[in-house]
């Protein structure tokens, strides 16, 4: 797909200029009903979630000081690929999206959170926060559109190197920690001229990404391995695999985020003036949700509900599944696509869009790439009230 | 003393006077009244269980008995103004050869440890003046040198609602003595339009209205701010509200810091309410 901009058929060619901006509002009331009723129980369910993700981490590193054995190797593995997907997503990501810093608690605040991951907090909030927030999905200007290694729009340029990107892909997963340290870092532009190279701005983020990895790798590659005495070698290959664990889950549910068929894409020129209804809209069309149980939401960090995310990114992630039945309303009354799947689906989906797009547009091989679209209603229907329970309102 | 108490998820502090003398045990007491719309006050008293983990800040102010015990004191106070002093008179006492303590009340009852006070009076500690408002009218500095008449060769100090201490203060600055107070409420923080907004960090005061950003209004002075989205989402422009009142663009929400806070605010979302202090 291409953006909505120069598709044949346009996805909101039925809405008003009016209709955009009912939509703001009803989506700005929603928000405020959430922030009203944030209290004790959101708090205390952070909390309890950094509890549990801290038992897991100790416990896990715990038994595998004995990690020789294997019952222990395997136990123990598995409790730190969990408590780093935990920390990563359900914890670190949302908390320095600062869904947490109402709480006025200086432990728990985008300002202060530094997560376990390669890249540091302050870089990855800004590319993350900052533009891809704020550009989602607007081409040239969203870099998570392909992270600068591959392309998954029609719409942008084919280059011969393009031809390898599933395996820069696949690479990219199994390194992914390091991956988004160098996005963040954007060492593509950085590094390619004498001048950028030694801009000290670059030169600074640079080293503070240095101190981190290394930081990181000290304490997983070195200091838990010595601390396990006899167990140093399986230490070791425990951590390994178990931040490799992080890195291929973490990349297949942010791919599954923005890539999968149904997500759509924008001009770079189309958002200029953009109403908040209009910067509404993107987000709902340019986000993908995963289908799951309440296992599936943890483990994502409630990026299940990527598109409810990309509408309130500051709005605590425990609150995004009650809301998700008055959004998906939303779409339908407005008559929009709310773009959904099992995990499976979407990860294939978004995969089979890599491989496509590593040929150019015009391949004579390739096959129709639209997917059949649901005719939207020709109005959207007038507001029926949706009795959604939200806590405490 | 601060004291972090979470209320309702959020952090809140408030300055609570220490009663507490000294002990081996390091034990300390803070003694909360209830106010009608307070929100930690009521959480405190009503809903707070034993156990609970509150936060402590750094102990500060001057409110205190000074090294070299005082020949002649006396004590103004009124309603939970007795706290601090109550402190006071625990650690001095033995100490404080001749302490008179004036206490202003609605009622008997409504005396806050008004039995230890009284138990100390009759074993010749200090001497006890009770004033009650229901009945007696307000306490005055008239009233006050009628009930001590040598108020002047006192060393005094006074703690209750900003009235009393005001008139309090110009009858002592008339008169040349020095009088130390503690003050429970600040000055009235004006919650309107626009206000004058100091970039504690940076030296820079600016006029801004109620619609500007103190983002454009800090950039439009020169102050070096952070910022990213510009619209409330990527929390990049985040730096703390000192002292002042702030309010969200987006709902009209009003955040206040009081002295000692320092309350992260959206800058990008936020204009002023009042005068306000930003730490950049």
């Amino acid at each position: 797909m291409t953006t909505i901009q120069k598709q044949d058929h346009n996805p909101i060619a039925h809405l008003t200029a009016e209709d955009v901006e009912n939509l703001g509002r009803e989506l700005d009331a929603l928000r405020e009903k959430v922030i009203a009723s944030r209290g004790a129980s959101d708090a205390a369910y952070i909390r309890k979630v950094i509890k549990t993700q801290r038992a897991l981490e100790m416990g896990g590193r715990a038994v595998l000081l004995a990690s020789r054995y294997k019952p222990a190797w395997f136990v123990g593995t598995a409790a730190l690929a969990v408590a780093k997907i935990l920390e990563n997503m359900e914890i670190g990501h949302n908390v320095m999206h600062g869904q947490w810093d109402w709480m006025r608690d200086p432990k728990i605040h985008s300002t202060t959170w530094e997560w376990d991951h390669a890249s540091p907090a302050d870089q990855w909030k800004h590319s993350h926060n900052e533009l891809h927030h704020t550009y989602t999905n607007v081409l040239g200007k969203d870099n998570d559109l392909g992270y600068g290694i591959m392309r998954v729009d029609e719409g942008q340029k084919w280059y011969p190197a393009h031809l390898g990107q599933p395996l820069w892909n696949l690479i990219n997963a199994i390194f992914f920690q390091y991956g988004i340290a160098a996005y963040d870092l954007e060492l593509g532009k950085n590094l390619s001229s004498k001048k950028r190279r030694n801009d000290p701005g670059f030169r600074e983020r640079l080293s503070a990404t240095l101190r981190k990895v290394r930081r990181q790798a000290a304490k997983d590659y070195l200091v838990h391995p010595l601390l396990s005495g006899p167990s140093a070698p399986t230490t070791l290959a425990a951590n390994l695999t178990a931040n490799l664990i992080r890195n291929l889950w973490t990349h297949s549910v942010i791919m599954c985020g923005h890539f999968p068929e149904g997500v759509e894409t924008f001009e770079r020129t189309s958002i200029e003036g953009e109403t908040r209804g209009e910067w509404y809209l993107r987000q709902m069309l340019g986000s993908a949700n995963i289908s799951g149980g309440p296992l599936m939401h943890i483990m994502t960090g409630n990026l299940s509900f990527q598109v409810e995310h990309h509408l309130f990114p500051d709005l605590p992630s425990n609150r995004y599944q009650e809301i998700a039945p008055v959004v998906r309303n939303l779409f339908e009354r407005y008559g929009l696509t709310y773009t959904t799947g099992s995990l499976p689906k979407q990860v294939a989906s978004a995969w089979r869009k890599v491989i496509r797009l590593a040929l150019p547009n015009d391949f004579p091989a390739k096959r129709p790439t639209t997917a059949p679209r649901p005719t939207p209603a020709a109005t959207p229907r007038a507001a029926e009230p949706v009795r959604v329970a939200v806590a405490g309102a | 003393m601060r004291l972090g108490v979470e209320v309702d998820g959020v952090r809140q502090w408030r300055s609570y006077s220490l009663t507490s003398p000294p002990r081996p045990d390091g034990v300390i007491t803070v003694t909360v009244t209830a106010v009608p719309d307070g929100v930690v006050s009521t959480q405190l008293v009503r809903r707070t269980k034993v156990g609970t983990v509150v936060h402590l800040d750094q102990a500060a102010g001057d409110f205190t008995l000074p090294r070299d015990r005082p020949a002649k004191a006396l004590f103004v106070t009124a309603g939970s103004g007795i706290t601090p002093v109550m402190g006071m008179l625990r650690d001095g006492v033995g100490r404080l050869d001749d302490v008179v303590l004036v206490h202003s009340a609605p009622r008997p009852e409504d005396v806050v440890f008004g039995a230890q006070l009284r138990a100390l009076a009759a074993r010749g500690g200090l001497r006890l003046v009770e004033v009650h408002t229901a009945v007696d009218g307000r306490l005055t500095p008239a009233r006050l040198a009628e009930l001590v008449p040598d108020f002047a060769t006192r060393q005094t100090w006074a703690c209750g609602p900003n009235g009393l201490l005001d008139a309090l203060q110009e009858t002592y600055d008339a008169a040349g003595l020095e009088l130390r107070t503690e003050r429970f409420r600040p000055v009235v923080l004006a919650v309107g339009d626009g206000g004058t907004v100091t970039f504690a960090d940076t030296g820079v005061t600016a006029e801004a209205d109620a619609a500007t950003s103190l983002l454009d209004t800090g950039e439009a002075n020169g102050v070096l701010m952070p910022s990213g989205c510009r619209m409330g989402i990527c929390f990049g422009c985040v730096i703390p509200l000192r002292e002042g009142s702030v309010r969200d663009l987006r709902n009209g929400h009003v955040t206040t810091a009081v002295d000692g806070d320092a309350i992260p605010v959206q800058t990008c979302v936020s204009a002023a309410a009042g005068p306000c202090h930003l730490g950049i």
